[in-house]
């Protein structure tokens, strides 16, 4: 490790870092320290108290955070068994199919998440694309699909497909071939290869596709207010709440705290499991 | 390993499901613009394209599109110039702090961006600021500055330092080098990294919500309108929204496509 590049790294990172510690770390202090301000104060001058903590599990806000986990869960869960084959088609079968889904998916990412999902309101409500057309084609009438909790979870395995495919596909890309074709060669059976080759070796791919694909889910409130309607109330939308319709920044904060400790915590133990430089295709 | 036939077609007809899924909302809403009915319902009787027309003429909808545009535009120029030297500590360099400052780049990728909103906005309030869409820019790069310096990083590492050293040797300053060398080498990825971050920008909705201030974004309007009841605007705005992403992405094809012709 030579000097000058010890500098020029430094030097580099700073504009970024320098951003970030601003616009990021800072605002995520001033959070962590209104979690402990005294419910319904604007101001830091207060004694710190942990009443905000004691609220979340007397109200009942624990409740949300339940569902926002639980609904993240499953949403990963649909997300990698939904992936996984094309993820694996666009690593090893496709040859110029692989560049269309990319560039596809890609797009579809630049279309506002508000738009596409309001897109599947106008879809699945009653008296809307689906039901529509099906009455006025065969009579069938059919209810509205809004408005409950698997509809919830479609729509979060909807808006963050790309963030599992890309990652798997990049994870299966880097089993190599010729382990594969040596187990076949060796007898392996197709399953025992995705067993104990296929999903091992992709295991860098699959951590980041799932972290992402949880995380970015357990913070999601679009998809619950827009298509689960009153349905659940999701911890995002009770941090929102808290900080406007209950003018209660405190409140708002700690529950906050939560959500990012519990993140925080997933996305520190995972990536620390992951090679980076390996995923994202360093030569040397 | 070779593979079927039939696992291929089989492969090959779920990617296309899939990608009609994907896309099914975009057409619902791009065929929803279209109906005259003040009060949407499937299906459409009588076409129009009065909803497109009432929405020029509007006064709020032209307003909606200028601050978009100035806060994407920003946000992309911002990102890429600090994403470039980012990118370049992220991956090229070997220095003591890397694996921390890569940490630190991808840490608010995976935050709920809406509490970031908010954060954001007890951060200016504790600093006296008044939101308006100048701190939304600064909302949006909190979220879209990591993903800039992640796409240059991803070009940085496929390159070889080798290049570096040997115009160092033939005589070259640092900065001869970063222009000369680097810079050429890493523009595929600068460039779709400026696209990018203005797209993501232009589409953003949890992170302008609380930021904006006064202001109001496009994705923050249709928002409001899509919550609070149905207004035959929102279609036809989404749909224009969406058509100036195409035209963004279109140039930065042509422009790509054209300077690879351009080397041979």
């Amino acid at each position: 490790m030579d000097r000058t590049e010890e500098r020029q790294g430094l030097l580099s990172a700073l504009p970024v870092a320098l951003v970030l510690a601003a616009i990021f770390l800072a605002p995520l202090l001033v959070v962590a320290l209104f979690a402990f301000m005294p419910p319904g104060s604007f101001g830091l001058a207060h004694a710190p108290t942990l009443e905000n903590f004691r609220l979340f599990f007397a109200q009942g806000y624990y409740s949300s955070l339940l569902w926002s986990l639980g609904m993240a869960a499953a949403a990963t869960i649909v997300l990698f068994l939904v992936c996984y084959p094309l993820a694996y088609g666009m690593a090893k079968v496709f040859r110029s199919f692989t560049l269309v889904i990319t560039l596809l998916v890609v797009m579809s990412l630049f279309v506002s998440e508000n738009i596409r999902l309001f897109g599947w309101v106008l879809t699945l409500m009653k008296g809307g694309l689906l039901s529509g057309y099906l009455k006025a084609w065969t009579g069938l009438e059919m209810d509205s699909a809004l408005y409950s909790v698997p509809v919830i979870v479609f729509g979060l395995v909807y808006s963050y497909l790309p963030f599992m495919l890309f990652p798997l596909a990049q994870g299966i890309a880097m089993v190599p071939e010729d382990v594969r074709l040596a187990a076949s060669d060796l007898g392996a059976s197709r399953t025992r290869i995705l067993w104990e080759i296929d999903l091992p070796l992709a295991m860098p791919g699959i951590v980041v596709g799932s972290l992402l694909s949880f995380v970015l889910s357990a913070g999601a409130m679009a998809e619950s207010k827009l298509l689960g309607g009153q349905t659940v109330v999701v911890m995002a939308d009770e941090i929102e709440s808290a900080f406007t319709y209950g003018q209660n920044w405190p409140l708002g904060s700690a529950l906050a705290v939560i959500l990012i400790l519990i993140i925080g915590l997933l996305a520190t133990v995972a990536l620390a499991k992951v090679d980076l430089d390996g995923i994202m295709g360093r030569r040397r | 390993m070779k593979h079927a036939p039939l696992t291929r077609a089989a492969l090959l007809v779920y990617g296309i499901l899939v990608l009609v899924v994907l896309y099914v909302p975009v057409a619902a809403i791009a065929f929803a613009s279209f109906s005259k009915a003040r009060y949407l319902s499937f299906p459409i009787r009588r076409y129009t394209t009065e909803w497109y027309e009432r929405a020029f003429d509007s006064s709020t909808v032209p307003e909606l599109v200028s601050t978009s545009l100035k806060v994407a535009f920003a946000v992309a120029v911002i990102s890429v110039v600090i994403g470039f030297f980012g990118a370049l500590a992220f991956a090229r360099y070997r220095w003591r702090f890397r694996g921390l400052f890569q940490k630190l780049v991808l840490l608010p990728i995976f935050f709920p961006q809406a509490v970031l909103g908010l954060a954001i906005l007890m951060w200016f309030n504790a600093l006296g600021i008044v939101p308006t869409w100048q701190t939304a820019i600064v909302a949006h790069l909190t979220w879209i500055a990591p993903i800039a310096t992640l796409i240059i990083a991803i070009r940085a590492y496929g390159f070889d330092p080798a290049l570096e050293e040997a115009a160092r040797d033939l005589g070259a300053g640092t900065w001869q080098v970063l222009r000369e060398v680097t810079l050429p080498l890493l523009w595929p990825g600068i460039v779709s990294a400026g696209l990018f971050a203005f797209l993501l920008s232009w589409g953003n909705f949890p992170l302008s919500l609380f930021t904006t201030g006064a202001d109001s974004t496009l994705p923050e309007w249709l928002y409001a309108k899509m919550v609070s009841g149905y207004s035959p605007l929102v279609p036809s705005v989404g749909v224009m929204t969406v058509l100036v992403s195409i035209v963004l992405i279109a140039g930065g094809f042509a422009f790509v496509w054209g300077s690879r012709r351009r080397r041979g």
